[in-house]
């Protein structure tokens, strides 16, 4: 079984699986540097919006790129108001307490799921454009991992076009930077604030809808992926999208490799990569330094 | 100590330390009655509840756990996702050396499973704690979850997922033998290693050391500055409290008779978080109260409703973190002050 894939193959699925790391993650990334918030719950936003457009899917039949935006606005709304509520008052408050809120934050959207929903995993049921396998040139590949690596590929280009090139951009580059030198200039943090969390939670949304076919979807979810998005961040570095897609598409493929040759223990390696990379670099791959 | 203090050619100095704040300072260390409360109502517990003993044996090395992540956390201000790490060591620790036949006599056993525990966070708090707040936080996860899969992958050993069951352990003392059925003997066993334990976590605190270790967490930089060794007695800390940690998981796997995975699970490390700071972190008792509360309410709500259980700890969570920042210690404290206050206005 193991001849029949070819590197190619075993690259195409690291990728369209790293893509589905990348976008769950790219928001919990700008959050952090952003705002400096430990922010655990950034799964859980993943699995809410997941859930909105695989329910929305399946049982309100709405198309798949209704779905998503559908997916994206609901769960950039919800993160709008628990930003505006609750995360605010947490900003000057100790790395402790964040990750209490968060943790708190998770264990209400799980019991939530499985109440309102229930404990059964989802199932994301592809349109037909998407199935099936797409005819590459030089190997077959299944079309949804095709159209998920250019997706995630458009996503990475428009959030840097996004970050380096718009007015916005240059605002959250100036926090980033120098928070106070930035409000002085006039530059409503807050409302930046809000604007980048409901944009990260959304693009989580989507993260988690379209990865429901790999990660799969069911209330467990913010907790059991929750080491692999903080891997991918704090690998990438924090506040860097091009970061965190390297590191995604690192992991995506490690992981791919890994769990096609060494079935027992693969995941070890991940660990102790982590760890190497983290004492040689704290700040992450493509972080910055801290002053 | 207070009369070398205060030299009876000096009144003035005496004056000084006359004053309630001074003789509050120095008598900080001093026991009060209200710290007998726990012991006597462990003792009361184990001749009110004969039924409910394993419970007990439960919440005691709970406790423990959360005594000893007080000890990092709570002291030290070392914030960690992975102590769950520690408390897998010692629990496989004196799983492997039972389940294989080496050594299986209790005392000596958890010993060995705090030297063992105290040698990987000793390794591992060298390296770790170079870093600071996210970086420091994933680096422990990462390595729990590094030793759990080690433990998973050594299935030959430690019986992967599985986890090694009926583990034979010898009598204490040679005389006084677990019995799986009746939990007398664990219970009292842990309740012994606990108070030891605690006592030596108390004189720890109040010590020169554990005021540099607080010092550290309140001001990083001024420690730095009058000249403390702050990474070594960050290191220290964090080797101390992993042994207990190792102590806390050893006495876990003897009066279970088994160990498993689960020992070293990242639900583990963010429960014991969870137990801690709903307690009270930094205030030694936080363990008792937040391992009390939390395991109570667990064991006589989570098997009923288990989602509302959830639902429940999560908002209990978010309003701590919001509105209650010293867990049910710190409101207690809060109350008692407001009470007190008003009592001295009438």
């Amino acid at each position: 079984m193991i001849e029949n894939i070819d590197f190619a193959d075993i690259l195409l699925g690291g990728i369209s699986a790293g893509t589905v790391l990348f976008i769950v993650s790219v928001g919990l990334s700008i959050t952090m540097g952003l705002m400096g918030f430990v922010n655990l719950a950034h799964g859980a936003f993943a699995m809410f919006g997941g859930y909105v457009i695989v329910l929305a899917m399946n049982r309100a039949h709405i198309g798949f790129a209704a779905s998503l935006a559908l997916g994206f606005a609901v769960t950039a709304v919800l993160s709008a108001v628990l930003e505006r509520l609750l995360y605010r008052r947490l900003y000057r408050a100790g790395e402790l307490d964040q990750v209490l809120f968060t943790i708190g934050l998770i264990f209400i959207f799980i019991a939530a799921t499985v109440i309102v929903v229930g404990p059964e995993s989802q199932l994301l049921t592809l349109p037909p454009g998407l199935r099936g396998q797409l005819d590459l040139g030089f190997t077959h590949y299944r079309t949804y991992s095709v159209f998920l690596i250019v997706v995630g590929f458009l996503i990475v280009a428009g959030i840097w076009l996004a970050v380096e090139r718009t007015r916005i951009g240059a605002q959250i580059r100036a926090t980033v930077d120098n928070r106070r030198m930035a409000e002085s200039l006039g530059i409503n943090v807050d409302r930046l604030f809000t604007i980048t969390f409901a944009f990260g939670s959304g693009m989580a949304a989507i993260g988690g809808g379209l990865g429901a076919e790999f990660l799969g979807l069911d209330p467990q979810y913010p907790l059991k992926y929750l080491v692999y998005f903080l891997i991918v961040v704090s690998v990438g570095g924090l506040g860097s999208v091009v970061g965190v897609y390297c590191a995604a598409l690192l992991l995506g493929v490690l992981d791919f490799v890994l769990k096609l040759y060494v079935p027992k223990g693969g995941t070890m390696f991940i660990y102790v990569l982590t760890i190497l990379l983290l004492l040689w670099r704290p700040q992450g791959l493509f972080g910055r330094k801290e002053p | 100590m207070n009369v070398a203090l205060a030299p009876a050619d000096e009144p003035a100095a005496a004056a000084r330390l006359a004053h309630p704040a001074a003789r509050a300072l120095i008598r900080r260390h001093y026991f009060r009655w209200w710290e007998a409360l726990p012991w006597a109502a462990a003792i009361g517990f184990y001749f009110a509840f004969p039924a409910y003993l394993a419970f007990g044996t439960e919440l005691l090395i709970t406790v423990l756990f959360a005594l000893s992540l007080d000890l990092a956390l709570g002291y030290a201000g070392i914030i960690t996702l992975g102590h769950a790490a520690f408390f897998g060591t010692g629990a496989y620790a004196v799983g492997l050396l039972a389940f294989h036949g080496v050594w299986t006599e209790p005392i000596t056993s958890l010993v060995l499973a705090a030297m063992v525990a105290a040698a990987i966070g000793f390794a591992s708090g060298l390296v770790l704690l170079r870093t600071r707040g996210l970086t420091l936080l994933m680096l422990t996860i990462c390595t729990m979850a590094l030793l759990q899969e080690a433990a998973n992958m050594a299935h030959d050993y430690t019986g992967g997922f599985d986890g090694l069951p009926n583990l034979p352990i010898a009598p204490i003392f040679g005389a006084f033998a677990f019995n799986p059925l009746y939990d007398n003997t664990q219970y009292l066993y842990a309740l012994a290693v606990l108070l030891i334990s605690f006592l030596f976590v108390r004189t720890l605190v109040y010590s020169p050391f554990g005021q540099s270790l607080t010092g550290i967490r309140e001001n990083l930089l001024r420690m730095h500055a009058v000249g403390a060794p702050v990474r070594r007695r960050l290191v220290i800390c964090y080797t101390i409290s992993a042994a207990l940690a190792g102590v806390a998981g050893g006495l876990w796997a003897q009066t279970n008779a088994y160990v498993n995975l689960s020992a070293l699970d990242l639900d583990r490390a963010a429960t014991v978080l969870i137990i801690l700071i709903l307690g009270g972190y930094g205030r030694l008792y936080g363990a008792f109260v937040g391992a009390a509360a939390y395991l109570a309410l667990e064991h006589f709500l989570a098997r009923v409703y288990p989602t509302a259980w959830q639902l429940g700890l999560g908002l209990l969570l978010v309003a701590i973190a919001l509105f209650a920042h010293n867990g049910i210690l710190g409101i207690g404290a809060m109350l008692w002050r407001r009470y007190g206050r008003r009592r001295a206005a009438a």
